[in-house]
């Protein structure tokens, strides 16, 4: 079955007709101009990138110098016993094609630090940040801070979650990571299938939000998720 | 003075949720992660009164200290 296309935007009509009503025809048509970079493409990446090229979002870049492995396939949305041992930002790449051909996309094999993150970041409306480390983390929000780009941050542990947005000239590493720290609590409790599911799909919301500058961004704030108890909370920050 | 204190996510292991504790006038949240046992690395956030606080802040009786693991996962 053929999807229709119009002929006037060169959009798939049908593809995008569930996101008409709670987005404006002239937000959806937006969606087309911005350009996202997803920073790991891993447990929270992999659910990213989906979502991302799901909505129309009209550049992605996808950023990771990893391959699958084995202990990837209980979480991480693009692994696959078939492709073990693949590059993962390579691996996303193929699977936006499949998704979206309407979108267009960046494979960015290579770790983010300081000396790289610049050009690499640069040019994107938002970056979000789907790392799973502090200092790569900090990297990361010190060039979305010189490159004035909001970033989306998520990070997840176990049965819980945190996600917030940092804007500009505004620092959340400092504020939540402690000095020495590396890894947190998911260095004991591992993660789920869920976990990443969730934090990203907040991260989503989060990323629209921001690139049609609707209200209600979690600026200055975090989201603290615990799906054990079922507390959802957020703080100031 | 009596100061309650509220622990999150993997805080809580052995733990209760809320824990009410008697404190010397001129406790800091760094003397109640002391009496609980927690490692100043394993607390990211630290609240008081809902508001970013500082480990050798003076708390004052009826304050609410909340703490929060570090998180980092992806």
């Amino acid at each position: 079955m053929q999807v229709k296309t119009t002929k006037e935007n060169g959009m798939n009509d049908e593809r995008y007709i569930r996101n008409e009503r709670m987005l404006s025809p002239e937000e959806n048509r937006q969606l087309r101009s911005f350009r996202v970079a997803v920073v790991g493409c891993g447990g929270l990446g992999g659910y990213l990138i989906e979502m991302l090229a799901r909505l129309g979002i009209g550049h992605l870049t996808v950023i990771d110098a990893d391959v699958f492995e084995a202990s990837n396939l209980n979480r991480q949305l693009f692994s696959l016993p078939g492709n073990l041992g693949e590059p993962k930002a390579h691996e996303a790449g193929r699977r936006v094609k499949l998704i979206n051909p309407d979108i267009s996309c960046t494979v960015v094999q290579q770790r983010l630090n300081t000396e790289n993150a610049g050009d690499i970041l640069a040019g994107h409306d938002v970056i979000c940040d789907a790392l799973d480390n502090v200092s790569s983390r900090r990297a990361v929000e010190a060039s979305a801070s010189r490159l004035g780009i909001p970033m989306v941050f998520a990070a997840i542990a176990g049965w819980y979650a945190q996600v917030g947005t940092v804007m500009p000239g505004q620092q959340l590493m400092n504020k939540i990571y402690p000095e020495e720290v590396e890894k947190g609590a998911e260095k004991h409790l591992g993660n789920p299938s869920f976990t990443p599911a969730l934090a990203a799909s907040l991260q989503v919301a989060e990323t629209l939000k921001v690139l049609l500058g609707k209200e209600g961004v979690l600026r200055n704030k975090l989201l603290m998720i615990n799906t054990l108890d079922h507390e959802y909370q957020v703080i100031d920050i | 003075m009596v100061v309650t204190v509220r622990l999150f996510a993997t805080l809580r292991e052995g733990r209760d949720k809320v824990i009410q504790l008697e404190l010397d006038s001129g406790s800091t949240p760094g003397d109640v992660i002391d009496q609980l046992g927690i490692s100043q690395k394993d607390v990211a956030i630290l609240l008081v009164n809902g508001r970013d606080g500082q480990m050798d802040q003076v708390l004052s009786s009826q304050d609410t200290v909340s703490l929060f693991p570090p998180v980092g996962g992806g």
